[in-house]
């Protein structure tokens, strides 16, 4: 028989002996309880430290790093740009052609070359494909974390097409290393158009289904309205970005604000938060903003796919690149926010400094603020709302 | 605002706080005082014609040399224009003035250059580690770090 | 029971062992149907198809999982409170299991046909809450022990509608025994409860719609009391991961899979034979005896589990606040104006 070993079960005899890891003391009615790493409503390996008192919350402490693996460092050490790449990739997991779009960015704008019109084209189409995927997993988990389990499977349902026709382009459904300095690695196949018209077609309906289902669903109203309120100034000085920021009420999108690509020759319009159901800048004005944002990436694919040029998919680049000494900090709306990279060279081969400015990190870091004197069962919702991916926030 | 004229009424205010400038580059940059970074931040964001009320993007640089630095991106979402200011130390003494008080996304960006350069910032209100475990030893993106051997008595290199 | 009188001490001992145990066999077949039913319905809901390679269709899926939960290894975390964490288990099932004594399946079985049934119901059932207590204390972790004080607190809120609820039914038909209350309804579907019993035309009338307003919620807090969505709180999977029972692990935790879906039935049950006719057949005497009678009520009880499922696999969940305010605010005021009301009309 094996023994078991009684451990010592450690009593706080005086008060204020108990101290959270930021160093605020801990009242002896309230209690420190550990969300994660292993959680499911954490969505990754995140550790919230939160002080209870009861179902209150009185402060919560992220703790962040579980799934840190030297993004910048292996950056620093790679044999040349264009093998960040598929590091670049594994940042967002679930909306790699975004990260990768940023990384490409930097390194053209500091080689200083144009990529040819097909190509932004196609990187259009593709990066708002990729923000439906990544916009279905957030509302999807985001039912989940407010106890509604099918939502999230009628997501995961229309995201399979959109990686379908990823794995029709790339071969690869996931991390796709895709986009190239200079170009791309495949030019889209010939059915490529047509399928992708047939899923703008079929996907429209299925916004509304969904939104049936669970937006305006009266107890998933009643659980996300005047939850978790994210003001307009706070969210600014946060530099929150994406939804984030947008479903607090600031009409602000780095595709029409700071434009790259080719977003200022087509038709759409940043969706914003009005706190139709409660405040502005609630936990349901975020999840709302994800919903019609997808509405207007269909609106972008469609009208990218009309004006679709024909031509070459890479721009004529050197072999090997080398660009001037000199720093650029490039930035693109990723669908969790603003994705930065300063990138500095010092003519070499490999970037001499690449710090990724990822947007869920920057939202997670508000959290504390939104979330104290909430109950624990809205926390679990306003961390869902801030849509973080955890291969992004710990690099 | 342009970088230039951004650069006068900062040189007009501050003097010899403002260290040194590229004006040309690709992204105009100015040097500022380590020391002071606060207050240069304040003025920034509060000064109705500048208005820098978000911070894009705030990193750490190893320079080789001994000299670290921290490079901040200044973005207006008033009036739309961009700076990056750069505050540099030395290695020997690794102090910058916390801007956290001035954007609070500040903080964690200021958390992780503690992490990864081991730059004190100065008046930070909570400096611990952020991506490395607490008790890490060195400062992984530094130039010249060199990965332990052991860490809590597992190997690292593999 | 009537029928085994003259069999001495030893011989009543068997019958009695023997009867009681029928309810316990009708529940693990149940639970079995059921755990099939939840994941086929879930399934269907959910654009999937579910279990599709253990036999036809994966019916015998269910029986592999048990087979598996019963060959799991039984982890006792070492700083759990031992006695207590075992005992748990036992406790809840019984409360639920007790309770199923009152339970009429049929015009000839009923566990026993004692005149405060519906009393004993309630009363049973809520020792379900000592064992959830017991298990989340027991299990010496803060997430469990939310898990067992929210549950406590939400049976204990949701006994007030429930008794409330069954109140109406027991003011309509007189009694408490519920073999008596289904017997009243015995004339098919227009004189069940839920449709103002066999009363006079013109209280029919007047007290349906007081009757379906009771009905529905007596339905709603029979959700909250068996922890099902949108009142799933105590497991709270997004939340808690589990609630009381996540330190439990095989054949315990199978105890409080299989009290959870007999509480299920049981909450179905006392909605059935209050206000659904229980064991009558809906239309008279056609299709009725024994055995018709066992067949109606296993299938009405389905029925609301079905809705059960249906609903958890739609719904999101309530938060704690909002929770307690139905229960309080909304449930028990609506079925205190429809006490008064039939109360009014009966007396006519």
């Amino acid at each position: 028989m094996i023994e078991t070993k009684t451990l010592p079960t450690q009593y706080v005899s005086q008060p204020g002996a108990l101290k959270t890891s930021s160093g605020q003391t801990v009242r002896t009615d309230e209690m420190i309880i550990n969300m994660g790493p292993q959680h499911p409503s954490t969505h990754g390996v995140l550790r919230l430290e939160i002080v209870v008192d009861g179902e209150i919350i009185i402060d919560v402490i992220p703790h962040i790093g579980y799934l840190h693996r030297c993004f910048e460092k292996h950056a620093e050490h790679m044999a040349n740009y264009q093998q960040v790449i598929p590091y670049c990739d594994r940042l967002d997991y679930c909306a790699a052609i975004n990260e990768e779009h940023s990384y490409v960015l930097a390194v053209e704008r500091l080689l200083k070359i144009e990529v040819p019109e097909r190509v932004e084209y196609i990187r259009v189409i593709m990066a708002e494909l990729q923000r439906i995927a990544s916009h279905l997993i957030a509302v999807g988990t985001f039912g989940i974390d407010a106890g509604a389990f099918t939502p999230f499977l009628y997501a995961f349902h229309d995201r399979e097409l959109i990686l379908s026709l990823f794995e029709m382009t790339c071969g690869a459904r996931l991390l796709y290393n895709y986009f190239w300095i200079g170009g791309l690695s495949h030019d889209i196949p010939p059915q490529f158009a047509d399928k992708a018209k047939e899923f703008c077609t079929y996907f429209k309906p299925r916004i509304k289904e969904f939104n049936d289902l669970l937006t305006f669903n009266e107890i998933f109203v009643k659980r996300t309205a005047n939850v978790g309120v994210l003001p307009k100034d706070v969210a600014i000085n946060y530099a929150c970005s994406g939804p984030m920021l947008r479903g607090s009420g600031v009409n602000w999108d780095l595709r029409r604000d700071d434009p790259y690509s080719v977003y200022h020759k087509i038709e759409w319009e940043p969706k914003i938060g009005k706190g139709e159901m409660g405040t502005v800048g609630d936990v349901w004005d975020r999840h709302i903003v994800r919903m019609r944002e997808m509405e207007e990436s269909v609106k972008i694919i469609e009208q990218a796919l009309a004006a679709l040029p024909e031509g070459n998919v890479q721009a004529a680049i050197p072999k090997r690149i080398r660009p001037d000494a000199g720093e650029v900090y490039a930035r693109t709306e990723t669908p969790r926010g603003e994705l930065g990279f300063y990138l500095i060279s010092d003519g070499t081969g490999t970037p001499f400094r690449l710090k990724c400015r990822a947007p869920a990190f920057v939202n997670l870091s508000v959290l504390p603020e939104i979330s104290r004197g909430a109950m624990i069962a809205d926390l679990v919702l306003i961390a869902g709302s801030t849509d973080i991916v955890l291969g992004q926030v710990d690099r | 605002m342009t970088a230039d004229e951004i650069y006068n009424s900062l040189k007009a205010q501050f003097g010899d706080a403002i260290v040194e400038a590229k004006l040309d580059a690709l992204q105009p940059w100015i040097v500022v005082d380590p020391n002071r970074t606060k207050e240069i931040a304040l003025f920034l964001r509060d000064e109705p014609a500048t208005q820098f009320d978000s911070m894009m993007c705030l990193s750490g640089v190893d320079y080789n040399g001994g000299k670290l630095g921290i490079v901040y991106h200044l973005f207006s979402m008033v009036h739309k224009h961009k700076i990056v200011l750069k505050a540099h130390c030395t290695k020997e003494n690794p102090h910058i003035q916390s801007v956290s008080s001035v954007w609070g996304t500040a903080n964690w960006h200021e958390r992780e250059v503690f992490d990864m350069y081991g730059v004190v910032i100065d008046e930070h209100p909570d400096l611990r580690r952020i991506l490395l475990p607490y008790d890490w030893e060195g400062h992984p993106l530094r130039k010249d770090y060199k990965v332990p051997e052991f860490y809590n008595g597992m190997k690292v290199p593999y | 029971m009537e029928a085994f009188q003259n069999l001495g001490f030893w011989g009543t001992l068997l019958v009695t062992v023997v009867l009681s145990a029928l309810p316990l066999v009708f529940i693990l077949l149940y639970a079995l149907v059921t755990i099939y039913l939840e994941m086929k319905v879930a399934a269907h809901v959910q654009d999937r198809l579910a279990y599709m390679r253990t036999g036809w269709h994966g019916v015998l899926q269910p029986i592999a999982d048990f087979i598996k939960l019963l060959q799991k290894e039984d982890i006792i975390s070492s700083a759990a409170d031992r006695k207590l964490f075992i005992l748990a288990p036992y406790i809840v099932f019984m409360g639920t299991y007790g309770a199923y004594a009152a339970i009429p399946f049929s015009s000839i079985f009923i566990g026993s046909n004692i005149d405060l049934g519906a009393f004993f119901i309630v009363a049973a059932s809520s020792l379900v809450v000592v064992g959830i207590l017991m298990a989340g204390w027991a299990s010496n972790n803060k997430w469990s022990i939310f898990g067992a004080v929210r549950s406590a607190a939400q049976m204990v809120s949701y006994e007030i509608p429930t008794a409330l609820a069954i109140l109406v039914g027991v003011m309509i038909t007189g009694s408490l025994n519920l073999q008596e209350v289904t017997k009243f309804q015995a004339g098919g579907i227009q004189d069940w409860v839920i449709f103002g019993g066999p009363l006079p035309l013109l209280q029919k009338i007047l007290i349906t719609p007081f009757t379906v307003i009771t009905f529905l919620i007596l339905f709603v807090a029979s959700l909250a009391e068996v922890n099902r969505t949108p009142f799933d709180l105590p497991e709270a999977e997004s939340e808690l991961v589990q609630g009381f029972f996540t330190e439990y692990s095989g054949m315990r935790w199978a105890l409080f899979y299989v009290a959870e879906y007999a509480n299920m039935f049981l909450v179905s049950a006392v909605v059935v034979s209050f206000f659904l006719g229980g064991w009558g057949s809906p239309f008279g005497s056609a299709l009725s005896g024994p055995i018709w009678g066992l067949f109606w009520f296993i299938l009405k009880g389905m029925v609301l589990i079905f809705l059960q499922i249906w609903l958890r696999w739609t719904l999101p969940r309530l938060r704690v606040d909002q929770l307690m305010y139905t229960s309080w605010k909304v449930l028990t005021p609506f079925l205190f104006v429809c006490i008064i009301c039939i109360g009014l009309i009966l007396v006519l």
